[in-house]
């Protein structure tokens, strides 16, 4: 099945893309206006790492809900959990790194595959109440922070004794900015090859007809619950990513807004292709980072009050971009520029579920 | 003993919360498939519209908190239809979409509220009545809870007597048992939907003046909080089932309050209620997932 898989131009382009991406902490190169200062300073580096890390996580909530049409709102608890077990691990317990980051991954593919096969019980939108419930529980675990280990509402600040010191320091942000872009390319390629896999090609059907899959023999539930699994997985490994990033874990990782905000970020980038969750997820992560800036700028300060309280508030300028998005143009960014790209489709074709897939090549 | 009946009328407070929030939310899945996740900003509009009016109200306390509920009903109906005619009605049958837009709804409108009345709670004007205790068969049982339970108590009893009674409780009936079969009769389902809409904009309301005075504040969060629960409640009841929820909303007010308690007292551990509601819900999935009272749906 994997001789159907031709990378051709777009892997070239995207060797490209990641090739340059790599080589920013090298340029002293400056973009006003969008980032302060050159782009090799520790400041924009740890930004552009953030980003790198939220459009890997954003690519694997995208193997749910673009590819397998799964809804989920508790896609959060697993990213939470990639965070939180590792800093409980080496903080709490003092453990080596290496067996430490053996634990999560074993805990990132256990968690979901338990909790996953509850949830697949039932479908559509009872599935993703029960996530969004499963989400809170975890939620509601780190905050009441059972035997002092989580740390409760302050969180929890990762004891450096045991990590690499190329890893810490604001001097370093570079090396943990090359790990984030590594996490992001290893999601980005571990989700080209599995939507193109045999197990992929079920889930894109599953996505469009359930009942025809079952009426062909194949077992969705299975299907389902491997996406369910290798989704949460490679989200715990982006959690990794951001306490290593951060320093530290806090309980707003754990809350329902950021399992809803990478909900935001798949279909803001085009939902069911490869290349758009993951702009999305860096787009939306850079957008929340800049207008919580804006908004305790001088600028904001010195408008009438009506315009303040909004303007003030991030998730209320992306909470509404994001609903005239769904109405204007439900296919996302990839949707934009397919469209600009295949002037002869039917514009009406661009709902968020039908999303063609070869405009994930 | 007082204890135990403290916590049975205090479990079965918090239950009406969140009956008056589920019915709602069941009652428009039922009918059209919709998963309204801005369901929770009713909630909030209800505690924030009957809080201004009150504290802008030069009148003697009963009367002042009555006007103010009134007005927040008055607000979540208009609230609740506009949300529905302005996001909702433009997405008929495209039900991923009309989650999403409900999803981006409830964000900004959070937002929103915390950008103009503030993130910290702010406290309630509570009459002076739902402050005070009542003597019952020996425990002190704060007013807030009993006034919550009467007022779901009139609302189920209101909400049974119109879908048993009325023509369009007929219809909603109907429509909830087959949509198509209804309209193919040439009756205006779309309007149906949309008075239960505002119906379950009001009821929610409601839950948030009641909830203000159970907790003794507002919280701009607290919309969301809830709204979880009243997920889990119509999972439980089963979806579409208006007694299932009341039924599930009962039962789920009654074992977090009991588990919250006496797990803090013995193991020193608060969130087990909490947590004990999402185990009864993976529970209740793994032995009945259409459930309590849901039909087995494809």
């Amino acid at each position: 099945m994997l001789g159907r898989v031709r990378p051709g131009r777009s892997a070239v382009a995207a060797t490209a893309i990641f090739a340059v991406l790599a080589a920013i902490p090298f340029v002293d190169f400056e973009i006003p206006g969008l980032f302060n200062g050159l782009l090799s300073t520790p400041g924009t580096l740890q930004l552009l790492a953030l980003c790198a890390t939220f459009a890997g996580v954003a690519l694997s909530y995208n193997l749910l809900f673009g590819y397998t049409g799964l809804l989920s709102f508790g896609h959060a608890l697993y990213f939470a959990a990639g965070i939180y077990v590792t800093d409980i691990l080496l903080t709490r317990y003092h453990w080596a790194l290496a067996p430490a980051l053996a634990a999560t991954l074993a805990v990132g593919i256990a968690l979901p595959l338990v909790l996953g096969a509850i949830a697949l019980r039932v479908s559509g939108i009872a599935f993703a109440m029960v996530t969004l419930a499963f989400a809170q529980a975890g939620s509601i675990l780190v905050l009441d922070n059972p035997g002092r280990l989580t740390g409760g509402e302050e969180g929890l600040g990762l004891d450096v004794t045991h990590i690499p010191d190329l890893l810490i320091g604001v001097l370093n942000t570079r090396y943990l900015y090359w790990i984030a872009l590594g996490y992001l390319l290893l999601t980005f390629v571990i989700c080209w090859w599995a939507v193109n896999s045999r197990p992929g090609r079920v889930w894109q059907a599953i996505r469009e007809n359930e009942r025809r899959v079952e009426v062909m023999g194949l077992n969705p539930f299975a299907f389902k619950l491997l996406a369910f699994t290798l989704s949460g997985f490679l989200a715990t490994l982006g959690g990794i990513v951001y306490l290593l990033l951060l320093g530290g874990a806090t309980p707003e990782v754990t809350t329902a807004n950021l399992s809803l905000a990478l909900l935001l970020m798949v279909v803001l980038g085009g939902a069911g292709t490869l290349w758009g969750p993951a702009l999305g997820g860096a787009l939306y992560e850079y957008l929340d980072f800049r207008l919580l800036k804006l908004s305790s700028s001088s600028q904001v300060a010195s408008l009438p009050s009506w315009l303040q309280a909004p303007l003030s508030q991030p998730l209320f300028i992306l909470g509404t971009v994001f609903i005239l998005l769904v109405f204007f143009f439900p296919g996302g960014i990839a949707g934009i520029t397919g469209r600009m790209a295949r002037p002869t489709r039917s514009p009406t074709a661009g709902t968020v579920a039908d999303v063609p897939p070869e405009v994930a090549r | 003993m007082s204890t135990v009946i403290l916590l049975l009328v205090t479990g079965l407070g918090l239950g009406a919360l969140y009956f008056l929030i589920a019915s709602g939310l069941s009652l428009t899945y039922g009918l059209m498939r919709v998963l309204n996740f801005a369901h929770g900003i009713f909630l909030t509009v209800g505690g924030y519209a009957s809080w201004w009016i009150a504290v802008r109200l030069p009148l003697p306390d009963p009367w002042r908190f009555l006007v103010a509920l009134l007005g927040c009903l008055v607000v979540g109906a208009i609230v609740a239809a506009a949300v529905e005619v302005g996001l909702i009605r433009p997405l008929y049958r495209r039900h991923i979409e009309q989650v999403l837009v409900t999803v981006g709804l409830a964000l900004a409108f959070t937002a929103l509220v915390q950008g103009t009345f503030g993130a910290d709670p702010i406290s309630y004007p509570a009459p002076a009545w739902t402050q005070g205790v009542t003597q019952l068969a020996g425990a002190n049982i704060p007013n807030s809870r009993l006034l919550a339970i009467a007022v779901a108590a009139a609302v189920f009893l209101l909400l049974s007597a119109f879908l048993r009674f009325t023509r369009w409780g007929l219809i909603v009936r109907a429509g909830v048992e087959n949509r198509a079969m209804v309209s193919a009769l040439g009756i205006d389902v779309q309007r149906a939907f949309t008075l239960v809409f505002a119906l379950g904009g009001v009821a929610a309301a409601l839950a948030g003046a009641l909830g203000a005075l159970y907790f003794g504040n507002i919280d701009p969060e607290r919309g969301t909080a809830t709204l979880i629960f009243a997920f889990i409640v119509i999972v439980i009841g089963g979806l579409g089932s208006f007694t299932g929820s009341a039924l599930a909303a009962v039962v789920v007010g009654l074992l977090q309050q009991f588990m919250n308690y006496y797990s803090s007292v013995y193991w020193g551990f608060s969130a087990a209620g909490d947590l004990s509601v999402v185990l009864l819900l993976a529970v209740v999935l793994l032995w009945r997932p259409q459930g309590l009272l849901g039909r087995s749906v494809g």
